[in-house]
Formats: C-alpha cells, sequence, structure tokens
C-alpha cells in the first residue's frame, strides 16, 4: 500500500492524503470521457492483474495517465507533425480568408471571421510544439490498425458503387467483409448474417419507409 | 396560473400514442446503448438522426431525449454486474455497484441504481419546469453581444471541461468553426471555402458530419481494439432493494439529485463529472468512507441519481438559451435545426407544445425505464452476449444508407466517410471530436451575432464589455481560459511536493 499521490475532483479535498480511504478515491475528471462522446473501454480494456479488488482498481497511478493505458502512445515526432498539420490547417485558412477580403472590424467582410479562427489554429498548432515530449493522450497505430484501412476501403467501393447497381450488393458484400475478415466469425455466419442484414434493410427501407435509396429489385 | 396551463397542454401532446410510442422506442434503444460498450449515446443519436425526419419535431426530440437519458439507467447494469462501464458517467458506479455484485447483491445494486436514477431525474424535470420559463423569459433580452459571449463561453467550457489535452480540444472547436463556414456567406452572398463545388455551395450539412466523426470514427476506433466475448454475468436474483438499504440511500439521492441537477446546466458539466462529483461528497460526508469501494449502497445511489439529473438539467440552455451544454445537446440541437425549429429563449412562448411535450415525456420516459429496468434486467443483459463484431457492420450500414437518406445524395456518403476517417484520426491523435461538433452547430449562430455586434458598435470591440451580461460572460471566459493552467501549476507543484513527504511517512 503505497501513499501515491491521488487526484481526486472537488476542491476542497486535501488531495493525496495516505490514509486507506485514499485507496478507493475517485479517479481524476481527465480519465472519463466528457458527457455524451462516450468511448466506453471494449471488454480486452479491463486492466488485468488488478485482482478482483475494486480499490485497487480506483487508484489512479499518475494524474496524468488515463485509467487503462492499454495503448500506447506516440512519439515525439508523430506530435510535432499533428502540431505542424494543425498549423498548416491554420495557415491554408489564413491564405483562403485573406482572398475573401478581410474587412475591418467596422465593416466585416465575408473573410474576417474565417481569418479570425484560422489564424486561432495556427497559433494553438504552434502552441502544441513545446509539449510533443509531454503529450501522452494518443495512441500509436497498432498491427490491427490495417482493419481501419480495410474498413474504409470497404465503404469507399460502396459509395462508388451504390449509385450505379443500388445499395444491395455492395452492402451485402461490405457486412461479409466486415463479419468474416474484420470481426473473424465463421464462414457460414458471415453469409447467412450479411444476407440477412440486406433483406431486414430491404425490408425496412424500401418496403417499410419507402426511401428513394438507390436499389436494384 | 395561466403559465400552468401549456404545462398540462404538454401532457396531452406527451399521452397522444406516437409520442408514447417514440418514448418508449427512445429509453429502450437509450438503455441497450447504455448496455452495449462501444458507441455512445452522441453517436447513436447521430446514427438515428435520418429516421426521425419522417416525424413531427416534438415526437423526434422525445424519441432522441430517450436515448440520452435511457443511456444513463443502461450504463448502470455492466458496471455493476461486468465492472465495465457502458458509459462514462458510470464509470464511479463501478466501484460499490460491482463489489456489491461480488457479494451477491447486484439486485440490490442495480435496484438502488434505477431508483436513484427515477428520483434524480424526476426530481430534475420539476426543477426544470420551474426554471426553464424564467431564464427563458429572461433571456429574451439578449443581443447579438450576449449570444456572441454566451456562445463562446459554451464552446469554450465544453472544450476545456471535457478530458484529454485542453488545447487539442480548442483546436478541435476551432476546426469546428471553421467547418460551419463552408457555403454561401449570409451577410455579403460570397461562397467560402466550396471549391468551386456545387455540393458545397450550400455549406456542410451538419447529420454527415457528426454521424462520420461520431458513429464512423467510433466504430473505426472500435475496429482496433480486441473483442473478448463478455464473461457470464454474476446471475441476478432480485433487483428490488429492501427498506433499510432505500433508507440508507435516501439522503445519498437527495444530495445526488441537487448536485447532478445544478452541474448539469453547466456547460461541460453534464453527467460524467456530476457522478464523479456526487460520489466524491457521499463519501466526503460518510461516517465510514472505509466503506466505499467495498460495497456502499450509497456509493451506487449517488452517482446515478446525480447523472441522471444531470443529464435532465443540461437540458436547460438548450431549450432556454439554444446552447447546447454537450455533445449529446450538440445533436438535439442540430436535430431541432433540421426540423426548422430554432431553440432559444422563444422556444417557451412560440412552441409551447414542443418545449412542454418534451419535458413532460421525461416523467413517462423515467417511469417506462424503472418499470424496465428492475423486472427486464436479465433480459438486457442477454443483450450483452451480441458480439461487437456482428454490430459493427449493421451500425454502419445504418449510417451510409441513413445519411443517403437525408437529402437523398451520393455525396452525402462520401462526406460521412471523410469525416468519419477524421474522427477516427483525431481520437488516435488525443482530439476530442465533442467540441468540433458542437463549435460547428453554434458556428454561424457565433459569426452571425459577431459580426451584427461588431456593427452595432461600430466596429469597437471594448463594446462588449460596457454591456453588463455580454460583460460578465467575457470575464466569466477570460476566467475559463486563465484559471485551468494556474490550477495545475499549482498541482504540480504539489505534486513535486508530495512524493517527498510520502516518502517519510512509514508505510
Amino acid at each position: 500500500m503505497s501513499a501515491r499521490p491521488v487526484e481526486r475532483p472537488g476542491e476542497g479535498e486535501d488531495a493525496a492524503a495516505p490514509s486507506p480511504a485514499a485507496e478507493a478515491a475517485v479517479p481524476a475528471p481527465r480519465p472519463a470521457a466528457p458527457a455524451g462522446t462516450t468511448e466506453a473501454p471494449a471488454p480486452g480494456d479491463v486492466p488485468e492483474g488488478a485482482g478482483a479488488d475494486p480499490a485497487d482498481a480506483a487508484a489512479p497511478v499518475d494524474p496524468a495517465e488515463p485509467t487503462e493505458p492499454v495503448v500506447a502512445p506516440m512519439g515525439p515526432v508523430a506530435n510535432a507533425a499533428v502540431a505542424l498539420v494543425v498549423m498548416a490547417l491554420g495557415g491554408a485558412g489564413i491564405a483562403g480568408s485573406w482572398s475573401l477580403g478581410v474587412g475591418t472590424p467596422a465593416e466585416p467582410a465575408a473573410g474576417t471571421w474565417p481569418l479570425i479562427i484560422s489564424a486561432a489554429i495556427t497559433l494553438l498548432g504552434a502552441a502544441l510544439l513545446p509539449g510533443v515530449r509531454r503529450t501522452r493522450d494518443t495512441e500509436v497505430f497498432s498491427p490491427a490498425s490495417w482493419k481501419v484501412v480495410a474498413a474504409l476501403a470497404t465503404m469507399v467501393a460502396f459509395v462508388a458503387v451504390v449509385g450505379v447497381i443500388g445499395f444491395e450488393i455492395p452492402s451485402a458484400l461490405l457486412a461479409f467483409v466486415w463479419l468474416r475478415f474484420l470481426g473473424g466469425e465463421s464462414w457460414r455466419l458471415s453469409a447467412v448474417a450479411s444476407v440477412a442484414i440486406v433483406a431486414a434493410f430491404y425490408a425496412v427501407f424500401v418496403g417499410l419507409l419507402a426511401v428513394p435509396i438507390p436499389h436494384l429489385f | 396560473m395561466d403559465s400552468l396551463t401549456p404545462m398540462i397542454d404538454g401532457f396531452g401532446v406527451v399521452l397522444e400514442p406516437v409520442n408514447l410510442l417514440y418514448c418508449l422506442i427512445g429509453v429502450v434503444v437509450g438503455m441497450l446503448v447504455g448496455v452495449l460498450p462501444g458507441l455512445g449515446p452522441a453517436a447513436t443519436i447521430a446514427i438515428l438522426l435520418p429516421i426521425t425526419f419522417g416525424t413531427e419535431p416534438v415526437t423526434a426530440i422525445i424519441m432522441l431525449a430517450g436515448i440520452f437519458y435511457g443511456a444513463q439507467y443502461g450504463g448502470t447494469i455492466t458496471s455493476v454486474l461486468l465492472r465495465l462501464p457502458g458509459e462514462a458517467s458510470s464509470v464511479v458506479t463501478v466501484f460499490d455497484g460491482h463489489a456489491l455484485a461480488r457479494q451477491g447483491r447486484a439486485g440490490t445494486a442495480l435496484g438502488v441504481a434505477a431508483i436513484g436514477s427515477f428520483a434524480g431525474g424526476t426530481l430534475s424535470i420539476v426543477a426544470l419546469s420551474l426554471l426553464a420559463p424564467l431564464v427563458a423569459g429572461f433571456a429574451l433580452d439578449f443581443g447579438p453581444p450576449e449570444y456572441t459571449a454566451l456562445a463562446l463561453l459554451g464552446i469554450l467550457l465544453v472544450a476545456t471541461v471535457g478530458n484529454g489535452g485542453r488545447l487539442k480540444a480548442v483546436i478541435a472547436a476551432c476546426v469546428g468553426l471553421l467547418l460551419a463556414t463552408v457555403g454561401r456567406d449570409t451577410f455579403a452572398g460570397v461562397e467560402r471555402f466550396t471549391f468551386d463545388s456545387l455540393s458545397l455551395a450550400d455549406g456542410l450539412d451538419f447529420v454527415p458530419i457528426a454521424m462520420g466523426v461520431f458513429g464512423i470514427g467510433e466504430i473505426l476506433h472500435n475496429l482496433e481494439q480486441r473483442h473478448t466475448a463478455a464473461a457470464a454475468p454474476a446471475k441476478v436474483a432480485n433487483a428490488w432493494p429492501s427498506w433499510a438499504d432505500l433508507r440508507q440511500s435516501a439522503g445519498a439521492m437527495g444530495r445526488g439529485s441537487v448536485l447532478g441537477f445544478f452541474l448539469g446546466i453547466l456547460p461541460g458539466g453534464g453527467a460524467t463529472l456530476s457522478s464523479l462529483a456526487a460520489y466524491a461528497v457521499e463519501k466526503r460526508r460518510s461516517r465510514t468512507p472505509e466503506r466505499f469501494g467495498r460495497g456502499a449502497v450509497e456509493g451506487v445511489a449517488a452517482p446515478e441519481t446525480a447523472n441522471n439529473a444531470a443529464s435532465t438539467s443540461s437540458f436547460i440552455p438548450l431549450l432556454t438559451l439554444g446552447i447546447p451544454a454537450n455533445a449529446t445537446m450538440a445533436m438535439i440541437f442540430g436535430a431541432l435545426l433540421i426540423h426548422g425549429v430554432q431553440p432559444g429563449p422563444e422556444l417557451v412562448s412560440a412552441e409551447p407544445e414542443l418545449f412542454w411535450g418534451v419535458v413532460n415525456s421525461m416523467y413517462i420516459g423515467n417511469i417506462l425505464l424503472l418499470i424496465m429496468s428492475i423486472p427486464l434486467v436479465g433480459l438486457f443483459v442477454k443483450i450483452l452476449r451480441v458480439r461487437a463484431t456482428i454490430l459493427a457492420p449493421i451500425t454502419v450500414l445504418i449510417t451510409l444508407v441513413g445519411v443517403y437518406t437525408v437529402r437523398n445524395s451520393v455525396f452525402d456518403i462520401a462526406l460521412v466517410i471523410v469525416f468519419g476517417l477524421l474522427g477516427y484520426l483525431m481520437k488516435k491523435f488525443g482530439f476530442e471530436p465533442g467540441p468540433l461538433v458542437l463549435a460547428f452547430v453554434l458556428g454561424s449562430l457565433l459569426e452571425d451575432s459577431l459580426r451584427r455586434s461588431l456593427l452595432l458598435f461600430d466596429g469597437d470591440p471594448t463594446g462588449f464589455l460596457t454591456r453588463p451580461i455580454s460583460g460578465t460572460l467575457l470575464v466569466a471566459l477570460a476566467a475559463v481560459i486563465v484559471v485551468p493552467p494556474l490550477a495545475a501549476l499549482l498541482r504540480r507543484r504539489r505534486a513535486q511536493r508530495q512524493p517527498e513527504e510520502a516518502e517519510k511517512t512509514p508505510v
């Protein structure tokens, strides 16, 4: 039972009081996602080895770290690249707003507001640079990231052909690829489920809602 | 007394069969979303937006609101039984809820949570009914300068209260504002950032952005994670808590309701923050704080009550000021706009049916949730067995087909994919997608009121400070910018001191 500094919500809390009570302290608000954009941990993310004692899991090791740092953060080079991309976006925004006309505070033109935001983006991007060695809120691309590329490819293929041949065949193929190759389901389940999904979609969107989605049949 | 009439008429709206049905659909979907880890309420609302287009606005919002508060109930179930919070707002419930479950008292934990949620939600609706018209009446005098300050403050609070890097969240918000400028400029009639594309001339639509960044972005991000099948959860024998448990947790529920209600009103506050705060408060005032984390009933009651109270009260800024307090409210804001309803102070008087219909539907929704969550817990636990690998392609297809149905445009499908990639990359690089969508929604309001104010002040920006309300809001804005870095600095100093002291203390 080491007495580590424990960050707790509530300003009146005497943080890091090395009492037994601190073990079950609430994690800092930082690790939790903001309301709405929940990024709930996947089942595999439960901190293993935390034992059955919830107190262990509850004691945040380092206030700067999320509760379940399963994925390693990216290195300084990637962080610097992020900062530069943000600055480049801001720069492009400034260039674009400039051509729209800057205006004056008394006579704002079309480019005034975008210029203010783009300048803010550029400055904020520059402000990321000093922290590139300390930034830990990123996630490295894992070997499983190929799945994301494959998933995007199926969606791009879907949008490329949906206007021509209708949604049924592309949907079935997309579902099959996701089930069999991205999800690792069995061949049989993938085949049956992808056909069933398209049938259900057809029944709902074409039959029930009569949506003008392009369809073959 | 005449102020009560529209409120009572609102019940008439709720009790229409269609609205009751959609309320039921909303809360059931919300429960499911809460139970299934992965998609949050904001993403679900994004994906389901197209489905609501065929309905009346009040019906649509009743359903979407049901998803939001239903998710707070559902998130508890997995927290208690599997130690997996389905929602961020149920994270603290894990500590005592799961401890109770391991003692064979899962039913007690779930029952207390359901009753607490109901109590918190209901008290919060009553308070909302009383407070919202007052706030709206006050806000009727707001002019462009006040709205400028309010929108800025709202965006900044949401960006800075969230998790992750504040700086990155503010950048995300700025990008959202920039995206909102795409299309024809309403003042000058000039096309901005359209690259001569006809599809962009009318600006970017809210639906593909929200569906892409929240929906597809989250699905792509989840693809990378390993999906292990959920372990068989503990059997739930009896979800009725005993009188002793209820008496023990009554105080916690009361305090949780009040705390949740007030934190929920604050932009960026919302359910997650209030559940954490309520837990901390209970533990602090308890005479036996060592029980917390080992199965204290209050440790379940307080956060669950608070998160429901907060999710209800976060409707106040949206319905009275037209400023969404968090990402989910931004989705409901977008849904209202799509239906041609401008949320703001005029809403209570101009659309009393909508306002009171939605508010009163929450009573019904909470009753439905209470009915569902106590006896039907076993059913929802079974749903956990559905594998994420099967759900993922279904959600993707709903998104792709759904976004097409909004404007019958293949371009929107492409857009949703582009923004899905953006949402995924943002998550990988530590940018919260919430502030982007929220800022996008508020973007045109902010630019509009800023330009109107500048015209009003003849280009003198100090004019904002001379008006009492906008001046106060801008001072608050400055405080939000300055205080957190200062607090972080203080904390770092204290943290540097602490380890030394800890070493001196015999362990």
